[in-house]
């Protein structure tokens, strides 16, 4: 029996590239879910009842089920109902299944606080571009947006936190994150067996990882404070 | 030939007709001030004459152009409505000023967001910014243009919005209660930039519930009621010498409760 010491780099080799995957995945899904949510976004606040109606339908859904299912939705609904595997096998499948599940259900999340974002700019600004000749979408760029941006970045700030512990999810398709790489020390993995303490280690990544995070959104929010 | 014509203006809310009606002119370089009880109307108007709201019935002519005839359906397109606005300007109630950018970069938005879909941005640049420090200067701010808007008083506010109207060009300036949001002690110097540009003959329409300022900075003024023009015509001879009941009603409450 080898002492912790000893595992200790293995075990970080190890969870360091269960980490980089854990890093990819949270930022596909950023990538992806901030434009996507937008357009959810506006899709809710369509004066089309359709759009409107059929997009509140949908958020409703993905927020109210837990993205657990999503995930195992979208790995094996294709492959084991429609007999028709789409994902591809292996890491990279598993991968771009979980970056799929992730988009959709945070853009969701994210095009709710984009809509109370775009709503509390108060109406008087897009009036005061209208009136002196701007374009609509002059309007949204140059007038809205920003002020939009400084509402949503704390409420965007939590959701991005959660998100960082929330990619352990995907590990239910066996995506190999960094808890799944600890998890693997137990039954045995890189010549280590029945070793719990790597599992209870990934706790440092997230911890770090979100330290940062935290420091970097805070700092934008003070970016943003030289406005009201 | 008048600036303006305004011909019977009429615009519902629902089932709740809001205007019933409204006929003016406005003459070049004439400033006309409309006072009214709450909810008469004033504001919907001057909207209508932004194009805010599109009127159910009438037609606005500006320098006998037709920007506006509901009996016409080529002058309600969509797609024109964006030049038609820039022949008026207006100033808010709550000033709405950008609050991200300073009161330079405020005034210079739009005649930026304009030069730059023409391209030539680059060529009146120097002209553009020469002119807004013309206007900064005749508004008393030259030396708060790089502010916020939250680091100026609602006074200092409501006279950037007004520059920032100014140097669009508009052929008629409209103010919609330009100092009800302010502090006593702040609305003298947002009148006074007003009266300047009224000697300065521009052509203005004045909402506004200082009676004394509706008086003496307009050469024309309209009493508004319950959607329509209830009396109309010289300053003084409306405010002293009233014929209709209604005005002389709502001007004895104002002074009383002054
Ligand atoms: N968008 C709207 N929808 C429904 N009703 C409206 C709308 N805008 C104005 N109204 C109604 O139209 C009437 C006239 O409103 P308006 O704002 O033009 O009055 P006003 O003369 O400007 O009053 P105040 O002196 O209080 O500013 C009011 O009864 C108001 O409730
Ligand atoms: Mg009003």
């Amino acid at each position: 029996m080898s002492t912790i010491l000893e595992q200790l780099p293995i075990v970080v080799n190890a969870l360091n590239e269960g980490f980089i995957q854990t890093l990819k995945l949270f930022a596909v899904t950023l990538l992806g879910a901030f434009p996507l949510g937008l357009i959810i976004a506006f899709g809710s606040l369509s004066k089309f009842k359709v759009i409107s109606i059929t997009t509140s339908f949908i958020i409703w859904i993905i927020r109210g089920t837990p993205l657990m299912i999503q995930l195992l939705i979208v790995y094996y609904f294709p492959g084991l109902v429609l007999h028709s595997p789409i994902w591809g096998g292996g890491e990279s499948g598993r991968f771009l299944a979980a970056s799929i599940a992730f988009i959709v259900n945070y853009a969701c999340y994210f095009s709710e606080i984009y809509r109370g974002g775009i709503l509390s700019v108060p109406i008087g600004q897009s009036e005061a571009g209208l009136v002196l000749g701007m374009t609509k979408s002059q309007i949204f760029f140059n007038v809205t947006l920003l002020q939009m941006i400084k509402r949503i970045v704390p409420p965007i700030s939590n959701e991005i936190i959660t998100l960082v512990k929330d990619t352990a999810l995907a590990r239910i398709i066996a995506l190999q994150e960094v808890i799944w790489a600890g998890q693997a020390f137990m039954k045995g993995s890189h010549g280590i067996s029945g070793a719990i303490w790597p599992l209870f280690f990934t706790a440092f990544y997230y911890l770090i990882f979100n330290g940062i995070v935290t420091l970097l959104l805070g700092r934008l929010e003070r970016k943003l404070d030289y406005f009201r | 030939m008048p600036v303006l014509e305004v011909r019977n203006i009429r615009k519902s809310f629902g089932n709740v007709e809001v205007l019933k009606g409204i006929d003016f002119t406005l003459e070049k370089g004439g400033a006309l001030s409309i006072i009214g009880s709450s909810g008469s109307g004033k504001t919907t108007l001057l909207r209508c004459l932004n194009f805010l709201e599109r009127p159910d019935e009438g037609s606005i002519k500006v320098n006998g152009e037709v920007l506006l005839d509901c009996s016409d359906p080529s002058t309600l397109r969509e797609s024109q409505i964006r030049q038609k606005r820039l022949h008026f300007g207006l100033v808010f109630q709550s000033f709405n000023l950008f609050p991200q950018y300073t009161a330079l970069k405020n005034v210079l938005l739009a005649p930026k967001l304009i030069a730059k879909e023409n391209h030539d941005w680059e060529k009146i640049r120097h002209d553009v910014y020469d002119e807004a420090y013309d206007i900064f200067r005749n508004i008393g701010l030259y030396d708060r243009m790089d502010n916020y808007p939250h680091q100026l008083s609602g006074g200092q506010q409501q006279r950037v919005a007004i520059a920032r109207a100014l140097i669009m060009h508009p052929d008629i300036l409209c103010f919609d209660e330009p100092t009800s949001a302010l502090d006593p002690e702040l609305t003298g110097e947002v009148l006074k930039v007003i009266n300047k540009l009224s000697e300065q003959k521009t052509t203005m329409i004045i909402v506004t519930h200082e009676m004394e300022f509706a008086r003496d900075v307009a050469d024309h003024v309209i009493f508004m009621d319950g959607g329509i023009i209830c009396e109309q015509g010289d300053p003084q001879e409306v405010f002293n010498n009233p014929k209709e009941e209604r005005t002389k009603q709502f001007l004895t409450r104002y002074s009383r409760s002054q």
